[in-house]
């Protein structure tokens, strides 16, 4: 039934092989192909050459500068960020719809705006810089100079993945529970928040995945020192510069893998998640 | 019946049933919501979590920029440098946009009215420039063409120059914005399925008619707004551009790149005036969003209201 549906379907409606085509040669002109020159590009290497590249200080370094600070930005906005979804889906309270329309600024503002706004903000003469300077905070110029950074790029996707999951929650679970007599903490902790949970993974590893890839809103914050503050992303940038592309494909090509699991890893937790309803 | 029901492992009757009030089942006399001090809490600190981390950046943007006067303003956007980069932005806005709309209208249109095989390998492939880091995203461009790159040599010879050249640009910002049209329409030609397009060629009409007077009524505020965030995306592009301009003043410049200089010459002001440009872009397009994210949900609400009542 369904499968007779199917071919139907794809029978009476126009136009299958004409957008499919368009798709399918955009997609590799513009992706496909050159995506694949980059792995091409490792065979040029041999495995030591490959681990030699990786393996080296620097690059270990900024390995761990860019995932320490990625993970840190996300779990800052996997902390905040359904609070804030739950202020605008929940409550009302005045510039709420200001505020909501705000929360997708660090994804339309570009991010080389973003870099020079929060470097200006957090360094030694900025507004935030000169307020924490006394306290012996400094921001600019180092690591968490670059968590600021990525809490801002990473902010739409844990609210924007957790909201609609709040907007179209069930009430009457709350309200069967309530009228059991369970306490608003016991209704929030055991109703609510199993029920954003795979969301706000989602949204988390969005947020983290974009954190590993970001330049723009990071460079001019973070200061660029070798071994302290270099992200992965600038480090590939200097061995283009310096023609070195081997260095930089190898780089970059682990850096790829990383992100094609994560987005795997989305893609499993979305099915399973839509599995459970 | 519940409490006919019983417990199943003792026998005895459920107890809880007499404490439930007529007017908590329909949803009022039941406390829903969280002790004033909580919400209060809670709003307070979400309104300072956003006013730190996106209003006052927002903020400092125009404030830099105005500082100097409005002379000094129109001054830093309308020097030559300037006027170039805003050139080559609206070129290759003007380019990338249309195409990706293109695509996305094609992709939206095959993986959302059929169903075949793979379907879900393209939509994840269609994806993969949301993945991709900027930075690499140039790169395969520079790997293609440049002078080491497997076509670099033979385009060079015959004089056709496509890195530190607009067309680089073009291609980069091509690859990094690509998905927001298609990712727009999906989701939304999806859940109206096919029954009013499937009527329309019933009733003889081409793919050309079934789509401008069918599929597009009701898909326009969606496509709008994947529009115009792919425009607001690939007018700010930074990292990919960044690998495949050169930096060449007045001829590979795009808008954030010349804000990149200037704030690098300390110019900071001029840096903000440049930028607050694309802030501008930012904001109106969050405006937009607004607006259509309001007609989108009416755009579903009224097609499901069909489909329920067909069914």
């Amino acid at each position: 039934m369904n499968l007779s549906a199917r071919k139907m379907n794809r029978r009476s409606l126009p136009g299958f092989g004409l957008t499919m085509g368009i798709s399918m040669l955009y997609l590799s002109l513009i992706v496909v192909i050159p995506l694949s020159a980059l792995f091409f590009r490792t065979f040029d290497l041999t495995f030591p050459e490959f681990w030699k590249i990786i393996l080296s200080p620097r690059v270990v370094a900024s390995f761990r500068v860019t995932f320490g600070a990625s993970l840190g930005a996300a779990a800052v906005n996997a902390a905040c960020g359904p609070l804030v979804a739950w202020s605008l889906v929940r409550y009302e309270f005045p510039g709420k719809r200001i505020l909501d329309a705000l929360v997708d600024l660090p994804f339309a503002l570009p991010t080389a705006i973003a870099g020079i706004t929060l470097t200006t903000l957090y360094a030694g003469t900025g507004w935030f810089g000169s307020a924490l300077l006394p306290l012996g905070i400094r921001v600019a110029f180092t690591p968490l100079g670059i968590l600021v950074a990525l809490v801002f790029t990473g902010l739409p996707f844990v609210v924007r993945t957790v909201q609609p999951v709040l907007e179209t929650l069930d009430v009457e679970a709350e309200e069967a529970a309530a009228s059991l007599g369970a306490g608003r903490w016991h209704i929030v902790t055991r109703i609510i928040f199993p029920s954003i949970r795979p969301a706000l993974l989602t949204g988390f590893t969005l947020a983290f995945a974009r954190a590993l890839g970001e330049y723009g809103s990071v460079v001019f914050i973070s200061g660029n020192m070798p071994m302290k503050t270099e992200i992965t992303t600038l480090l590939i940038m200097t061995r283009l510069e310096q023609y070195d592309y081997s260095g930089a494909t190898a780089i970059a090509v682990t850096m790829l893998i990383v992100s094609f699991a994560l987005l795997l890893s989305i893609n499993l937790l979305q099915a399973r998640a839509g599995r459970g309803q | 019946m519940i409490a006919n029901a019983g417990n199943p492992l003792t026998g005895d009757p459920v107890v809880f049933m007499p404490e439930i009030s007529p007017g908590a089942i329909g949803g009022r006399g039941v406390k829903l919501t969280e002790p004033w001090i909580v919400r209060a809490g809670v709003i307070g600190f979400s309104a300072a979590f956003m006013l730190v981390f996106v209003c006052v950046p927002l903020t400092l943007v125009f404030v830099k920029a105005f500082e100097k006067g409005a002379s000094a303003y129109v001054a830093a956007i309308t020097e030559p440098d300037a006027l170039a980069a805003v050139r080559l932005t609206l070129l290759t806005a003007g380019i990338v946009v249309p195409c990706n709309t293109l695509f996305g209208l094609a992709a939206s249109w095959a993986i959302a009215k059929f169903s075949f095989r793979g379907k879900s390998v393209l939509t994840t492939v269609i994806d993969l420039p949301f993945t991709v880091s900027p930075v690499i995203a140039g790169m395969v461009f520079v790997l293609l063409f440049g002078i080491q790159g497997w076509l670099g040599t033979w385009l060079d010879a015959r004089n056709v120059h496509i890195l530190f050249a607009p067309a680089g640009i073009i291609l980069a910002t091509m690859f990094v914005t690509f998905p927001f049209v298609a990712r727009e329409l999906i989701p939304v030609m999806q859940k109206q399925g096919t029954d009013e397009e499937q009527a329309a060629v019933v009733l003889g009409a081409g793919l050309w008619r079934t789509f401008a007077d069918v599929t597009f009524p009701n898909i326009k505020w969606a496509l709008l707004y994947g529009v115009i965030l792919c425009n607001a995306r690939a007018m700010g592009e930074f990292g990919a551009v960044s690998v495949v301009s050169g930096h060449i003043r007045g001829a590979t410049n795009t808008i954030p790149l010349h804000a990149e200089i200037l704030y690098n010459e300390y110019r900071m002001n001029a840096a903000f005036a440049v930028a607050s440009l694309l802030a501008f872009l930012a904001v109106i397009t969050l405006v937009i969003k607004k607006f259509a994210e309001v007609k989108v949900k009416d755009e579903l609400a009224v097609r499901g209201n069909h489909t329920a009542g067909g069914r």
